[in-house]
């Protein structure tokens, strides 16, 4: 049996995608910030997305959330009750699939939360939107995610802005994953949080990551963030996708000019 | 012919005191607000002889419902013998005609602050409530361009996040007036300043309601027989205030929303707030023949 399982190939090629983009460009002006980008992930798999500053990593991850549309491109996520173009839906259809099926974690809180509500609150605001209406249930529902991404249950009453940086991703973490999405797309989550802080919240998603198995897209110009997290890596620059591959085969053995400056960079 | 012939004499103002094209625009307005329940129309808001936050919204929409038959009933806080109250009645009757009341039985058109009378209101009558802030998602969203956008995508999640906070915080819902309500299951409002007591009373009524904000220059209607919701939690159900068990020290009636009065000895006293009915029960005691009319609350309990 264990022969029989080590001659299939990795699961990542079995099952179907569960996110596809295809052909996505975008420009801003005379900028061009994605040029024919197209993706693929894998249920319960994590990819990441390297590359520098207006590489268009973050463009890329809020096409991804729909907080953007793009001149042209594809967008489908293999979710039921779901086809097609998600880029043609319309505003409120948009708005619920991102509040229910998709979990956004910004790299500043003042992005993703409301500062002068309290952490509580915030999650329970996630689950408002998608039409919670007992106040039991919100009460214990934000504690449980709130408990998942390991935030201190006895200071889930303060506000935000209170809180100190790792606490707010927490809290970021907390209401991207209350409705349980199918999907999980994180911001440069740890950038600007300092080393030791940055390991612990590394340790949480990794430990989501395996309780859950979510999906997740990770983007980040730090090489240690995206080798700890992602299986599959995408290297980004000027707008376009320059070598993408198995998180291993990346750093071992890097194909592009820019992709092993990148690395060498970082060793 | 002669051009005195062919035109009118001339007069010191319009009719009702707002010209002709105002009144025409507050109508078009007014009867858009009556086929959009709850949604609030913008409008140009006129100069009227009194400051912007005095009930300026309120006085526009009932200068354009006068009539010379009309019957006027002003309140300020409940009382119709308020100076704000009295003024605004008498400016009225002077630019209309209109016969003035006190009645809430006899009044064909009540502009109002703070409140709506305790006496059930008929269909044929006209509430003009005077709003100092008709946006409900103000609290939550300062960006009024945005918060026209949530109006337009009904997204008022952010509305039970502010109840939620009040019972985390506090216990229990702490908004007292102004309590958002969703109205005819689509559109959120604010119903002005009313106590949370008179919400229900809006609730399938069969009088017309305006709620208008002169400052805002906006105005929302509740047309007769509409859904009037307050935002409420599946299991924490919606209070009105305890003032069911509170009597009046002046005319003892009980069972209706209180005044309360401080006392020299550090307690209170409450008086009604619906000062008309308390005068009529007064009355009634003394043997007069006055009649009170059916009223929403029955012992302090919605009837």
């Amino acid at each position: 049996m264990t022969q029989a399982l080590s001659l299939l190939p990795p699961q990542l090629m079995t099952t179907p995608p569960l996110l596809t983009m295809t052909g996505v460009s975008r420009r801003y002006g005379d900028v061009v910030a994605l040029q024919d980008v197209s993706a693929l992930v894998y249920p319960g798999e994590v990819l990441g997305i390297v590359g520098e500053s207006g590489s268009g990593k973050s463009t890329l991850l809020r096409m991804m959330n729909l907080e953007d549309t793009p001149d042209t491109g594809d967008y489908r996520l293999a979710l039921p009750d779901l086809d097609g173009n998600l880029f043609g839906l319309d505003r409120f259809a948009r708005r619920m699939l991102c509040a229910t099926r998709i979990g956004i974690v910004y790299q500043n809180p003042h992005q993703g939360l409301l500062m002068q509500h309290t952490s509580s609150g915030n999650v329970a605001e996630r689950l408002l939107i998608a039409g919670e209406r007992s106040f039991a249930n919100l009460r214990a529902r934000g504690r449980t995610a709130l408990e998942a991404s390991e935030f201190p249950l006895d200071r889930m009453d303060a506000r935000p802005i209170e809180l100190s940086g790792g606490m707010q991703q927490r809290v970021q973490l907390a209401k991207a994953i209350a409705l349980e999405p199918a999907l999980l797309l994180l911001d440069e989550p740890t950038t600007g949080l300092d080393v030791s802080v940055q390991a612990l919240v590394l340790d949480t998603l990794k430990r989501l990551q395996r309780d859950r198995a979510i999906t997740m897209v990770i983007v980040s110009h730090d090489l240690g963030v995206i080798r700890t997290m992602a299986d599959r890596v995408m290297v980004m620059r000027r707008g376009r996708v320059v070598e993408q591959g198995l998180s291993d085969q990346i750093f071992q053995d890097p194909q592009h000019e820019y992709t092993q400056q990148l690395v060498h960079a970082k060793l | 012919m002669s051009i005195a012939q062919l035109t009118k004499a001339w007069q010191p103002m319009s009719y009702g005191f707002l010209d002709a094209s105002a009144k025409r625009e507050l109508r078009r307005k007014m009867l858009k607000a009556i086929a959009v329940p709850g949604c609030q129309m913008p409008y140009a808001s006129r100069e009227v002889p009194m400051a912007r936050g005095w009930g300026t919204g309120g006085l526009q929409v009932t200068l354009t419902l006068l009539k010379p038959s009309s019957v006027v009933k002003v309140i300020d806080q409940g009382a119709d013998d308020s100076v704000n109250a009295a003024s605004i009645r008498s400016f009225l009757s002077k630019v209309s005609g209109a016969a003035e009341t006190w009645d809430t039985l006899d009044a064909s058109l009540i502009q109002s602050r703070h409140r709506i009378p305790e006496e059930r209101l008929h269909a044929g009558q006209i509430l003009v409530l005077q709003v100092p802030n008709p946006e409900p998602l103000r609290p939550v969203e300062p960006n009024m361009s945005i918060a026209r956008q949530m109006h337009a995508d009904a997204d008022y999640g952010r509305l039970w996040l502010i109840l939620y906070e009040q019972i985390v915080r506090s216990g229990r819902i702490m908004e007292g007036a102004a309590y958002p309500s969703l109205v005819n299951g689509r559109h959120v409002m604010t119903p002005s300043p009313i106590p949370r007591w008179d919400v229900p009373k809006l609730h399938m009524a069969q009088h017309l309601t305006f709620l208008s904000a002169g400052r805002e220059k906006r105005l929302y209607a509740v047309p007769p027989f509409t859904k009037v919701e307050p935002l409420v939690f599946s299991d924490v159900p919606f209070k009105v205030e305890d003032h069911g068990a509170l009597t009046c020290h002046r005319s003892g009636v009980n069972g209706f929303y209180m005044n309360e009065i401080p006392q020299g000895d550090g307690g209170s006293a409450f008086e009604l707030s619906d000062s008309h009915l308390g005068i009529k029960a007064i009355r009634q005691a003394e043997g007069e023949a006055d009649q009170i009319g059916a009223t929403w609350y029955q012992n302090g309990h919605l009837a």
